[in-house]
């Protein structure tokens, strides 16, 4: 703010132009280790392990998670989607928000700071940097050396290896729709289709755009999330806070000195935590739009305060509410049972729970019943005959033995092929199915009836119930 | 855009669209520097409510700004393109309907072979082939279930295709003659002809054909209008005509319904029986396997 107020100074005389647009400042973070540092680590390979490893595993001789959208068939393991199940794709986003709200209020920005692709890309390629150019003073003083053999090398190793990790990364997140052993092959032989191969790029380059170029500034001005997290804070959510009380004023001192006789605060005014901040914030100047909860000024700071023989967590997750009353962890910990929090988490489990039943309940077959638009009737006849289309979907992936049957009117008699009818392994049949009645046992309009749908064969009959109309005209 | 009677409107939406993105451009250009008056604040965006909420400025990163120039140059690049403006077609002349007989000229050459080798043939063969069969049964039950029914056992005044009951023959060839070409079965209306209760006895005469019960006398009387009316299409045994598309009266198959009132209206009002042609819509190798899955159903 201090050079706006310089500028204010000037303006005193004449408007001055200002500009609504900067030119970027490139942050340059600084390596940190500790604590919060090793967690981050943690929750990068746990989900690029998962991330880079599942198409790879095979089950009942296919892929163990492919999205075949051609075939419009999903498979996670042993279970096989399909469009009619996108009810729990629903829940699955449900769970997914409602889980970001809890963290969230309990924790602040959880994951930002450690679990978003953005984050955890972001911390590989810039390991990727610190490996090849340097850690923050060497590669400041890279960039702002003169064009140079040793530059150039150095700058061609790092995108070599930061396209070359993003481009495996395309290739990946096309191997969870194409089958990837396939895909593999196609690479080999140089023969992938145009859609794959654009998929590949595109997301291979939004990875080494993102990772490599964006950075902080996804957070900053890109992501949705980022800002509407900071709807869920309140003033017991866990931030990451600098203890003011504690630690100001700040101030340069020796190891020996007694600083407090000198008036001064734990605060050495070292720039730790603004040289390791991935955003390039000073968390000294409180709680911030741009801060994603990383935690990295928090292991910064810790070594200081571990160096200068001072206790640790100056900088630390606290909260507002914590910081003005001086809550000892105890406390704070206890302002962690809410209202808020109770109901995210009721709410949460009870979806969880919902949705673990329906889905350990769930049928591997799907029945559909569709009437014919044609006449029922001829005037002498003394019979109704409705036409149904049956749609049976065996979602299972073995093939299937059927027997359908229907009740619902005295004397109502099927007609179709002859029973039972086999279905294929995750695939559907149409059975077209003739009903006949005597007239005189239906009422003018439509009558309800139920078709039963029951597997034959199986240790356990799966029997599928789906109702239905018959349509009988009016009796004259 | 033929739709316009006025070529105004080609202009006005022309002249509104180019105008309206010109402006865009001029005021991105305009508007990424502000003139501070003297003494305001240069942290904020001069707005205040409730007292003391204030926005504050904080600048986008300079290549945002370029993605608006990109937007713009990319609508140019669009109208130029596609059609947008008024009447212009675009470079690319490209339409949904050009899209649409791309997307089935490329199915065609992708299913087309597959067709073809159906084709050459014979549909008794097809019959056979149990792919062919299921590509039957498919193109039957988007082109045909809806008169015939989706079990092909029809329904009134649509014939039943699996009962081996055929108004115009059951060879293949010749169910490939009716899938290409329709069928207009016609049965005029006879009730001037048959005065008095010509109409009536004429109908008991046959129901007594194909064994309903039927009153006799009125039968003896209708067996001799039968003769005189009816025999030339219906022939003299009353066994029907196939060259001409007349059901034989002596069997079972009643396509619009057994029984005295029905077989009445029949001959005092005629019908009209239509069997739309396929051959153009479908073309001659689909209808191809289509004959032999029809075929297939009365005789597998």
């Amino acid at each position: 703010m201090s050079a706006s107020e310089r500028s204010q100074g000037a303006a005193a005389a004449e408007p001055v132009e200002q500009a609504l647009y900067e030119v970027r400042k490139k942050i340059y973070p600084r390596a940190v280790t500790g604590v919060f540092a090793l967690w981050r680590w943690v929750a990068v390979w746990a989900t690029q392990l998962v991330f880079y490893g599942l198409p790879w595993l095979t089950w009942n001789d296919r892929q163990a998670v492919l999205f075949d959208l051609v075939h419009r068939k999903f498979y996670i393991f042993g279970l096989v989607f399909w469009p009619q199940d996108i009810v729990y794709l629903t829940v699955l986003l449900i769970i997914s928000a409602y889980s970001l709200f809890l963290f969230t209020a309990v924790g602040g920005r959880l994951w930002c700071g450690y679990a978003c692709p953005q984050t955890v890309y972001t911390e590989i390629f810039m390991w990727i940097e610190r490996k090849i150019e340097g850690d923050r003073m060497k590669r400041m003083k890279l960039d702002k050396g003169p064009l140079s053999g040793r530059k150039l090398a150095l700058k061609a190793a790092k995108h070599g290896a930061w396209i070359a990790l993003a481009l495996w990364t395309g290739f990946t997140f096309v191997g969870y729709f194409t089958p990837i052993a396939d895909l593999a092959a196609k690479v080999m032989q140089w023969s992938l289709g145009p859609w794959e191969t654009f998929w590949v790029f595109f997301y291979g380059f939004a990875t080494y755009g993102n990772a490599g170029w964006m950075r902080e500034q996804v957070c900053k001005y890109m992501c949705p999330y980022a800002r509407f997290q900071s709807v869920m804070f309140d003033r017991d959510t866990l931030i990451i806070t600098y203890d003011n009380d504690r630690g100001e004023p700040r101030g340069a001192r020796a190891k020996s000195a007694d600083h407090k006789a000198k008036g001064l605060g734990d605060c050495v005014d070292c720039g730790i935590c603004v040289q390791v901040c991935p955003t390039g914030i000073d968390i000294r100047n409180g709680l911030q739009y741009e801060c994603i909860g990383c935690a990295a000024c928090i292991d910064g700071c810790n070594q200081v305060m571990g160096k200068m023989g001072y206790p640790k967590g100056l900088i630390r997750y606290s909260s507002e509410h914590a910081l003005e009353e001086k809550f000892d962890f105890a406390q704070m910990v206890r302002r962690v049972v809410r209202p808020r929090i109770l109901i995210y988490t009721a709410v949460l489990w009870t979806i969880i729970i919902a949705a673990g039943l329906t889905l350990g309940n769930r049928v591997p077959v799907k029945v559909d019943v569709i009437r014919d638009r044609i006449t029922m009737a001829a005037p002498d006849d003394p019979q109704v005959q409705n036409v149904y289309r049956l749609a049976i979907m065996n979602t299972s992936e073995q093939s299937r033995q059927f027997r359908i049957s229907v009740t619902g009117l005295e004397g109502l008699a099927l007609e179709a092929e002859a029973q039972p009818v086999t279905v294929g392994g995750a695939s559907q049949r149409v059975i077209p199915v003739r009903l006949r009645v005597d007239k005189e046992k239906t009422i003018p309009g439509a009558n309800p009836i139920v078709f039963t749908v029951e597997t034959v064969g199986t240790e356990e009959p799966i029997v599928i119930t789906e109702r239905a109309t018959l349509i009988a005209p009016k009796t004259e | 855009m033929s739709d316009f009677t006025n070529d105004f409107w080609n202009w006005y939406i022309s002249v509104i669209t180019v105008v309206s993105i010109l402006a865009c451009a001029v005021f991105l250009w305009k508007l990424t520097t502000r003139k501070l008056a003297p003494g305001e604040k240069p942290g904020t965006m001069g707005h205040v409510w409730d007292e003391d909420l204030q926005e504050f400025n904080n600048p986008l990163p300079n290549w945002w700004r370029w993605l608006f120039y990109i937007t713009i140059v990319f609508s140019l690049g669009y109208l130029a393109l596609y059609p947008g403006l008024g009447s212009f077609d675009g470079t690319l002349k490209w339409s949904s309907t050009g899209q649409y007989e791309k997307e089935m000229a490329a199915a065609e050459d992708n299913f087309g072979p597959l067709f073809a080798k159906y084709a050459a043939m014979d549909i008794r063969e097809v019959a056979a082939d149990p792919a062919a069969r299921r590509i039957g049964e498919n193109l039957y039950l988007n082109y045909c279930a809806q008169c015939h029914a989706s079990d092909a056992r029809g329904s009134r005044g649509f014939p039943n295709l699996a009962d081996n009951a055929w108004q115009y023959g059951g060879e293949p060839e010749t169910i490939k003659a009716t899938l290409l070409n329709g069928r207009n079965g016609i049965m005029p209306p006879m009730a001037a002809a048959l005065p008095g209760e010509g109409v009536k006895d004429v109908a008991h005469y046959v129901m007594s054909l194909s064994g309903m019960t039927h009153d006799n006398l009125r039968k003896t009387r209708g067996a001799e209008l039968f003769q005189t009316n009816c025999a030339v299409c219906h022939g003299a045994d009353g066994t029907g005509n196939k060259m001409l598309g007349a059901p034989n009266l002596t069997d079972d198959a009643w396509l619009y319904g057994r029984g005295e009132s029905t077989i009445i209206e029949t001959i005092t009002q005629g019908r009209n029986g239509v069997m739309p042609a396929w051959g153009e819509f479908l073309g001659d190798d689909k209808v191809h396997i289509l004959s032999a899955y029809v075929w297939s159903l009365s005789n597998q």
